[in-house]
């Protein structure tokens, strides 16, 4: 493997899968401030509802709402996640790289234009998109339904192809490297649970982006070239509009076709992830690793045939809103072999409490607080009720937002020392977990409270409305909670960037962990393992194999028959 | 005394599970993924033509014996694709250069025969936002998706003009050729699929 030398190709261009796996991470990063301070603006709004009206109109509340939904979901979590694949699968499965290095450059550089477009948008005539991050027709296939349906939507539609075409050559990396380049002895069975997530995720991302990708297309067209795939006749600022002859119904199957297995394109690995932490401070075998996997697995096939529980109430046939709901029941029972493992896996532990094990502890508590939310959406009798409401915000947020932000830093803190030889500093650490975990629990489950007195999201203005005159009392608590995390986010930032110049040295393997990151030197040089690729010898979890033996056992050291 | 030889199996690590390059097995998951942007497209055309009232008889506007022979044209190519394949792993390099042309010939007489039927089809008055034979999403759902696919033709034909320009210069490896067959294979296979839908039923 030859060096590439100098600035650009050593920093900017590299191949090196932990380089770009750690650009990833910082553009995610990046973008996270944006979404973050977006979802501020927004809680500032509902908190003081009519202050400011001037300056902050519906329409900029709606644009606001439905970037920062996009932001978090793909530009945020889609993006932290992938650094994180692509630092960790070659580590993880003893490679020297990803795959096809140059298609992974590739890759990021073409989220990057991506995300400058995203953030473009909200500057041109119009502002951003204000179609949800759903994008439903007409007010995202109709150029003239609102400000935001003009050209801010036009590049939310460039700005998706052009992260959906990047997310895709990242996932054919991740699939190809997973599958072909383990090292000699990484059986499936013996590969840390981590790259098992990233795998069935990528495997639903490989087969559910390309029916959005067909959407968006296909809304372009209606944009641009008056087709009608989208689009009827209809009333529209009080005039009759003869449109065509589509139907926004079929968006939404192709939306959510995508949507809900996004859902769990964004969870598994998070889940997963906290699977990985879990040991090295339990100083336990994780709980149940094949039923774990075969739940995964199980999740994934069932995943691809639930999207109609977003549509109950959509004017889809309800016939076949029955079949969705049932099925979408029927996930609960792998899921919860998850969620089970996870708790089963602290059975009998040798805790130690670093940071990234508190984050790993509240990311439980957060699959089950959401999971049970779940229960009363997927059921069409009781989703009639709660569809739309904050119900549906609080539930979205415990699990692609809470579930997903609190394991990304988990491993954030976990495998910093990996990544930059440091050591990120433990007390600040505590400080940002308390500060993160505790208020956005609290605010999501708030917000289920809300959602439960039937206030509707996506509303400028939520005093306008008698009914929902009982909903106030939980307004500014909510918001004074988002200021207060959006403000603790700074300590991590500030850990973050100070660790990689003036942390801790830190040893290869600080935790004492099995797996085979931790046996190449912290951070791991160009082609991660010396001369040899390592040889693996066992399963990836073996902690306290049994009395009078050491505590943990490298995945690397051989088996003394 | 290690354990690695008495669990020899293809899944061990050390080596590809299926035995193929890393090349071939990304042509296969990308050829997934293109797969399912086409059952998108004919999804959704399936979605609308079974909820529309005055959906266009395919056979009123289009010449199926044209069809016929642009379809045989486009699946003859594939033999030719995988003869230059087997060409490839015999090294007899003159065969793949020339299979490799014929197939690529075989690509350019479609998309010239496509492109005498869109001009066919804009000529009676057919447009992406309407046409004068019913549904207007008939004339939508036509451009999309042969365009789309021809689009694949089109960057098959780039991809087969590199491959034999190389078997030319002897600088081709068979891996290399089977990957470009493997993408060849796929565009002839959506197009029966297309065939079907649009202009059979
Ligand atoms: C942690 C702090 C966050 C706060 C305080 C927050 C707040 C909000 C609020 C109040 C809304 C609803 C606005 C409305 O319907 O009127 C919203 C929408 C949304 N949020 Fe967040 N959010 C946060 C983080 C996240 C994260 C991490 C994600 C990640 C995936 C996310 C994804 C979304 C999505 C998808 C929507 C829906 C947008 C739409 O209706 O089109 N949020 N957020
Ligand atoms: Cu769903």
């Amino acid at each position: 493997m030859e060096h590439r030398q100098g600035f650009l190709g050593k920093y900017v261009f590299s191949f090196d899968h932990k380089v770009i796996g750690i650009q990833y991470i910082v553009t995610a990063i990046l973008m996270a401030v944006i979404a973050g301070a977006l979802a501020v603006i927004i809680r500032t709004r509902l908190a003081w509802p009519g202050v400011g009206a001037k300056a902050f109109p519906p329409e900029a509340y709606i644009s606001f709402v439905t970037m920062h939904g996009t932001l978090m979901v793909f530009f945020v979590v889609s993006l932290a996640l992938s650094g994180l694949a692509n630092f960790l699968i070659p580590l993880q499965i003893g490679a020297r790289d990803m795959a096809y290095p140059f298609l992974n450059m590739l890759s990021f550089w073409t989220v990057v234009p991506a995300c400058l477009i995203m953030l473009a948008s909200f500057f041109v005539t119009g502002g951003a998109a204000a179609s949800g991050w759903t994008a439903y027709p007409p007010l995202s296939a109709v150029k003239e339904a609102v400000p935001g349906s003009g050209l801010g939507q036009t590049l939310w539609l460039l700005g998706m192809a052009l992260f959906i075409f990047s997310f895709t050559m990242g996932g054919l990396n991740f699939l190809t490297t997973t599958l072909n380049l383990r090292t000699r002895g990484m059986t499936m069975r013996r590969m840390p649970i981590t790259v098992w997530g990233f795998l069935v995720a990528t495997v639903l991302a490989i087969l559910a982006f390309p029916p959005l990708t067909a959407a968006a297309l296909m809304l372009l067209a209606d944009r641009h070239l008056d087709t009608s795939f989208f689009v009827t006749d209809m009333l529209m600022g009080g005039k009759y509009r003869a449109l065509g002859d589509g139907t926004p119904l079929l968006f939404q199957h192709l939306f959510w076709f995508l949507g809900h297995p996004e859902v769990y394109v964004l969870v598994l690995p998070c889940i997963c992830m906290t699977f990985d932490i879990l040991p090295a401070f339990t100083r336990r075998p994780i709980f149940g690793y094949r039923p774990s996997v075969y739940a995964m697995l199980v999740i994934g096939v069932l995943s691809m045939i639930v999207w109609g529980h977003h549509m109950f109430v959509t004017g889809m046939n309800p016939y076949v809103g029955k079949y969705f709901s049932i099925a979408t029941v029927i996930i609960t029972a792998p899921f919860s072999i998850l969620g089970v493992n996870l708790l089963a896996s602290l059975w009998r532990a040798r805790m130690r409490f670093a940071t990234p094990m508190l984050f790993a502890l509240a990311v439980i508590s957060a699959v089950g607080l959401g999971g049970f939310g779940g229960l009363f959406l997927g059921t069409m009798t009781s989703d009639i009720y709660f569809h739309d409401t904050y119900f549906v915000v609080g539930h979205f947020h415990l699990m692609i937002g809470t579930v997903t932000l609190l394991s990304i830093f988990g491993a954030t803190y976990f495998w910093f020392p990996k990544m930059f030889g440091r050591m990120m500093d433990e007390r600040l650490g505590r400080w940002h977990f308390w500060l993160t975990a505790g208020p956005m629990i609290t605010i999501f489950v708030l917000m289920h409270m809300q959602g439960l007195g039937g206030m509707l999201r996506r509303t400028y203005d939520p005093s306008l409305y008698p009914y929902n005159e009982h909903n106030s009392t939980l307004r500014l608590p909510i918001t004074l909670l988002a200021f207060l995390l959006f403000l603790a986010q700074s300590i991590f930032v500030w850990n973050f960037t100070k660790s990689i110049f003036k942390g801790e040295k830190a040893p290869a393997n600080p935790w004492e962990a099995t797996t085979l990151e931790w046996q190449a030197p912290s951070p791991p040089p160009h082609g991660n393992f010396g001369e040899q690729l390592p040889v693996v010898h066992r399963f990836a979890y073996e902690y306290s194999p049994g009395e009078g033996q050491a505590d943990f056992v490298p995945q690397t050291v051989e088996k003394t028959a | 005394m290690t354990t690695m030889a008495t669990t020899e199996s293809r899944w061990t690590g050390g080596l590809s599970p299926f035995g193929m390059s890393w090349q071939k097995l990304m042509m296969w998951w990308f050829i997934v993924t293109d797969a399912l942007l086409f059952a998108g497209f004919l999804g959704g055309y399936g979605f609308s033509r079974l909820g529309s009232a005055n959906w266009p008889a395919p056979s009123k506007v289009f010449s199926m014996p044209f069809l016929t022979v642009m379809t045989f044209v486009l699946i003859s190519s594939s033999a030719t694709m995988a003869c230059a394949v087997a060409a490839a792993k015999a090294r007899d390099r003159a065969a793949v250069a020339r299979f490799t042309a014929l197939t690529l010939l075989g690509g350019v007489i479609f998309l010239s025969m496509q492109a005498w039927e869109w001009a066919h089809f804009i000529g009676d008055g057919g447009r992406p936002a309407g046409n004068p034979w019913g549904d207007a999403r008939f004339g939508s759902y036509f451009f999309l998706v042969t365009g789309f696919h021809g689009t694949h033709v089109l960057l098959g034909v780039v991809i087969l003009l590199i491959v034999a320009l190389r078997a030319r210069k002897d600088r081709y490896t068979d891996n290399g050729v089977e990957v470009a067959g493997l993408y060849w294979h796929f565009v002839d296979l959506v197009w029966v699929f297309i065939f079907g839908c649009f202009y059979l039923i």
